[in-house]
């Protein structure tokens, strides 16, 4: 087996991950970028959407939203602000977070509140990875 | 001298007390348990966040940044983190103490100020300064980073709009169960390196490759970390709170066990008294039949 990199994804509530990896995708600000072992020192800031790793020939997903993600020593480090595995996904829950972002989506289209739409669009990012990953595991 | 009934009617309320505030006590305690645990798990993060700022901050102009520049103090703003409730000994007046101490030297030097409160303690006693811009109820048990963006948003705002020139958060730092202090911090300049309880592992040199520029990451980082600053007074001021009030209420707890055996022993006192007057009356009486 090829070197590993160390995963690590940090969030206020607590290290939700911690182990060697194979390969680590994720949405960073440039698009999608995948690290291996031994990358040089990276840093950029996270979209929401979904994390990927493989460990051997498993693939493992986790919704994430915004945050950075740091890459030195053979170790990406994930500072996000939520991160959540497929089981822990509620999907009623994204369901009806997803309808009601698009409600307030269109809502705010009209009004031409800018605020209003960035706030609606970003929930409804987080709702669709969320539902993004939950299908994924199942 | 008091009469039996009296004192036992006393005795019966002090012990209702004291079955209130040992209740209080247990609350306390499995409430600061949880309060702890969030602590621990946002340190990680803190620490993390705070390294890497330092890194970043370190390989350029901050002067740059609208949230890092330094300028004439002229308006200080605090952010006074206290409780909702009260009942926890003297750990707001302790902040309080501290802010008035800070109010005072900050007026000495001519400088104005402008308060913003958290939590309910805080917006009481500040009320009537005149000095409050704004103040936050009802947040502090809630754990929610959100609240804490919302706060953080605010301040920001007001330190870009030029309404304060310099943003310090005033909490209760949580020492162990048995200590808290009142702390300062400064958050607005934002002046990475100094950051919350972070280990100072040396700022990671380097040729980093960013994406997107530097700039353009600290523009996205800049106000995270400002969450992170203020969350993070916000949960220390909360496992303090619960410490505070777990020691406040086990010495009431035991003043009540105090005051029950003194007033028992009252009671015993006052029921003896009695049946000797009794028995006197009984000889007394018998005496003069003879």
């Amino acid at each position: 087996m090829a070197e590993k990199i160390r995963l690590e994804v940090v969030t206020p509530k607590g290290a939700v991950l911690d182990k060697d990896v194979d390969i680590v995708t994720a949405p960073g600000y440039g698009g999608e970028f995948g690290v291996l072992a031994n990358h040089a020192p990276f840093l950029s800031t996270i979209k929401i959407g979904t994390l990927t790793y493989k460990e051997g020939d498993r693939a493992a997903h986790l919704m994430i939203s915004g945050g950075f993600c740091e890459v030195s020593n053979n170790k990406i480090s994930f500072l996000v602000e939520s991160a959540e595995v497929g089981h822990e996904i509620d999907v009623d829950r994204a369901l009806r977070a997803k309808e009601r972002a698009e409600k307030r989506l269109a809502q705010a289209q009209q009004q031409q509140e800018k605020l209003d739409r960035t706030r609606a669009e970003a929930a409804l990012q987080r709702a669709l990875a969320r539902l993004k990953v939950a299908k994924g595991q199942n | 001298m008091a009469t039996l009934k009296e004192v036992k009617t006393k005795i019966g309320a002090v012990k209702k007390t004291s079955q209130i505030t040992k209740a209080m006590n247990m609350v306390a305690a499995a409430k600061l348990r949880g309060a702890q645990q969030k602590m621990e798990d946002f340190r990680p993060y803190a620490g993390k966040f705070a390294k890497t700022m330092s890194t970043l901050s370190g390989s350029m102009d901050s002067s740059q940044f609208p949230l890092m520049e330094i300028r004439e103090v002229k308006t200080v703003e605090l952010v006074i983190a206290s409780t909702d409730r009260g009942l926890c000994g003297s750990f707001n007046a302790n902040i309080f103490k501290n802010a008035d101490r800070l109010i005072k030297k900050y007026a000495q030097e001519g400088r104005k100020v402008s308060i913003v409160c958290i939590g309910k303690k805080a917006r009481n006693y500040f009320r009537k300064t005149g000095m409050m811009r704004k103040d936050y109820v009802d947040i502090m048990s809630t754990f929610q980073m959100f609240n804490a963006r919302a706060i953080a948003q605010d301040i920001s705002a007001n330190f870009l709009a030029g309404e304060a020139d310099e943003v310090h958060i005033l909490y209760g730092k949580f020492m162990n169960v048995a200590v808290q202090r009142p702390a300062q911090e400064l958050i607005l300049p934002v002046k990475p390196g100094e950051a919350t309880g972070t280990d100072q592992a040396g700022a990671v040199s380097g040729d980093y490759i960013y994406e997107p520029s530097t700039t353009e990451i600290m523009e996205v980082l800049l106000p995270l970390y400002m969450n992170v600053v203020v969350y993070h007074a916000m949960l220390e001021t909360n496992a303090s709170e619960q410490a505070a009030r777990m020691t406040a209420m086990d010495n009431a707890t035991r003043a009540c066990k105090d005051i029950i055996h003194n007033l028992t022993l009252l009671y015993n006192k006052a029921r003896q008294a009695g049946i000797t007057a009794e028995l006197m009356d009984i000889v007394g009486g018998a005496e003069a039949l003879k």
